[in-house]
């Protein structure tokens, strides 16, 4: 065996042990996934395959309008947490004293237990007694308590605030450090050219995090649109449905009513909604560095 | 001429408005918190109350003392997360670190693409996937066990482990490990006695990623595959409170806030090398 060759065995054995375990975890489950939602299968041991049904009836059981939602909730918390991030970096990225305990304060919703941060929003949307309604009220916003998770709409959007205030601490600070890693001698010239501070940000800043922002989008996309835990704690997808995503309704299907055949289908359009935006992402990502990089 | 630290000098507006901007952002973080705390802070009588009061009044700890009582296994619950998180982030690391040092060091057929299919694990979620990981749990007789929530949440921790010991691994110098060899030293022995030291700050990196991640998201495995109360851990475990319609919400905060701790002071003591090593692999895609 040559030098080479040893090496090549070498690299080899130190990689197995870690793709055969996404192999077991990942990869068979997915295939599994597949060949499931051609079948009936439930908690019974054996099944059938019954071709296209399980897609068939998905539709027949209004899934385009589940599909729709999801598609307008993801939009709508991945849009606002490149918003609030963007804005958070750039205040962040100041100057002032305190920043670095300021950026440290951004980082708990993060890090902390999700259903943990989730079971306080839980009670801040109470009518009666939580910290929204209460101030709102207090200001006269509004006449009387407004429990937020029990109407459709407002239910669908305090999600969203959730998912969103789950989601900035790690856009703000990737964010932030793209910004920081901008050299300074642009803004230096930028300056010394009489350039002011909103310019520069709209002509230096923004340009140059434009990749970092599509990198965060994508990575926000995907972790949104597999986003379970706040809803399923805060309404279980309800009140009458208003606020069930294509996670939710396939949990529901799956390992609520133990349709495993049902479920699986479903399960395997979300895996080709989460490909389409990956696909995307590479396109745009190799588009734009091809332009503007090198 | 104007001189350079003048740019970073901000008038007495741009100030407030910057510190009125930071103010706004970081309310929005962490008001959940405030309200999080004052509640649990609320006896119960006075919590329930309209209208509502921001401060408390009467503010005690007692929630602290008796939420023990009516959450009998809370203790219970807390070491389950712990658990849980220590034994999947030394899975994760064994995993990990190896196949980290054969994508930073190794050149061989198929290693690009290799690496893009771990990553591509980053796209699915356990909630997609949970129906035919529940089968492979039921056949491998997992259900209900501590591992059927360890199990799941590692391979989700692997693709971004990987990436991230790749970054640290591509810094070391490649010198002393050729120095190594060229002594006779064997390649295992040189990846346990040089890279494994040298690469110690980065695995760290690596083991507070994975502690973090998987202590986040212990609620869906642990709601889908064990049913057992003793094995649950703390989200689930107050999962069972907050459903009720008499939820003893100061209690529950306060029990929150308990779980919330250990994560706290891994979080305080080590944020500097987390953030740092993130984003360093982050931006060098």
């Amino acid at each position: 065996m040559t030098i080479r060759q040893s090496a090549v065995v070498f690299a080899w054995i130190l990689l197995i042990p870690a793709l055969l375990y996404v192999l077991v975890i990942v990869a068979y489950p997915l295939a599994d996934t597949i060949n499931l939602s051609f079948t009936n299968a439930s908690l019974r041991r054996t099944y059938d395959w019954i071709g296209f049904d399980n897609y068939r009836n998905i539709f027949k059981r209004g899934f385009s309008e589940v599909i729709l939602r999801t598609l307008v909730w993801t939009f709508f918390s991945v849009g606002l947490k490149m918003v609030i991030g963007t804005f958070g970096a750039v205040m962040l990225n100041a100057a002032v004293p305190g920043r670095t305990m300021f950026r440290v304060l951004t980082m708990p919703p993060w890090i902390v237990p999700m259903a943990i941060g989730i079971f306080m929003w839980g009670w801040m949307y109470n009518g009666q007694f939580g910290m929204i309604s209460g101030l709102l009220q207090r200001f006269g916003v509004i006449d009387g308590p407004m429990p937020f998770l029990a109407f459709g709409t407002s239910a669908f959007w305090a999600t969203i605030v959730t998912d969103v205030w789950i989601g900035v601490p790690m856009v703000t600070i990737y964010l932030l450090a793209a910004i920081q890693s901008i050299p300074r001698d642009l803004y230096e010239a930028a300056w010394a050219d009489g350039a002011g501070r909103f310019y520069r940000f709209r002509r230096i800043t923004l340009p140059l995090i434009v990749p970092a922002l599509i990198t965060m989008s994508i990575i926000s996309l995907i972790s949104t649109f597999n986003s379970f835990d706040i809803i399923w704690i805060l309404t279980q997808g309800g009140p009458s449905g208003k606020t069930t995503t294509m996670i939710i309704d396939t949990y529901r299907t799956a390992i609520g009513s133990y349709k495993f055949g049902e479920g699986a289908a479903r399960a395997v359009l979300i895996c080709i909604f989460l490909s389409v935006f990956c696909f995307a992402y590479f396109r745009l990502i190799s588009r734009f560095s091809g332009a503007t990089m090198r | 001429m104007k001189s350079n630290a003048m740019i970073d000098r901000y008038r007495w507006y741009e100030m407030v408005g910057i510190y009125a901007g930071i103010a706004l952002f970081l309310t929005f973080v962490l008001a959940p918190f405030v309200e999080g705390f004052l509640v649990s802070l609320k006896p119960l009588t006075y919590l329930f109350s309209s209208p509502y009061k921001f401060w408390p009044q009467n503010a005690s700890f007692d929630a602290y003392f008796t939420m023990w009582e009516r959450v009998p296994l809370l203790g219970r619950y807390i070491f389950n997360s712990i658990l849980i998180s220590t034994i999947g982030t030394l899975i994760g690391v064994i995993l990990i670190t190896p196949a980290a040092y054969a994508f930073a060091r190794f050149d061989f057929r198929g290693r690009g693409p290799l690496l893009g299919a771990f990553l591509a694990v980053n796209m699915f979620s356990g909630a997609v996937l949970l129906i035919p990981l529940y089968r492979l749990m039921r056949s491998f007789g997992l259900l209900n066990t501590y591992f059927a929530m360890i199990v799941p949440g590692v391979a989700f921790v692997i693709p971004t482990g990987i990436w991230l010991l790749r970054t640290y691994m591509l810094r070391i110098p490649q010198e002393l490990e050729e120095a190594a060899l060229a002594d006779g030293a064997s390649r295992f022995y040189t990846f346990r006695r040089v890279i494994l030291p040298l690469a110690m700050p980065g695995i760290s990196v690596v083991a507070i990623y994975s502690f973090l991640t998987i202590y986040a998201q212990q609620f869906i495995y642990a709601l889908t595959f064990n049913s057992k109360t003793e094995y649950m851990p703390l989200p689930v475990g107050l999962y069972a409170f907050f459903g009720r319609q008499d939820v003893i919400w100061n209690e529950l905060m306060a029990a929150s806030f308990l779980g919330v701790l250990p994560v706290f002071v891994v979080f305080i003591y080590l944020q500097r090398y987390l953030v740092a090593g993130m984003t360093a692999g982050a931006l060098k895609t």
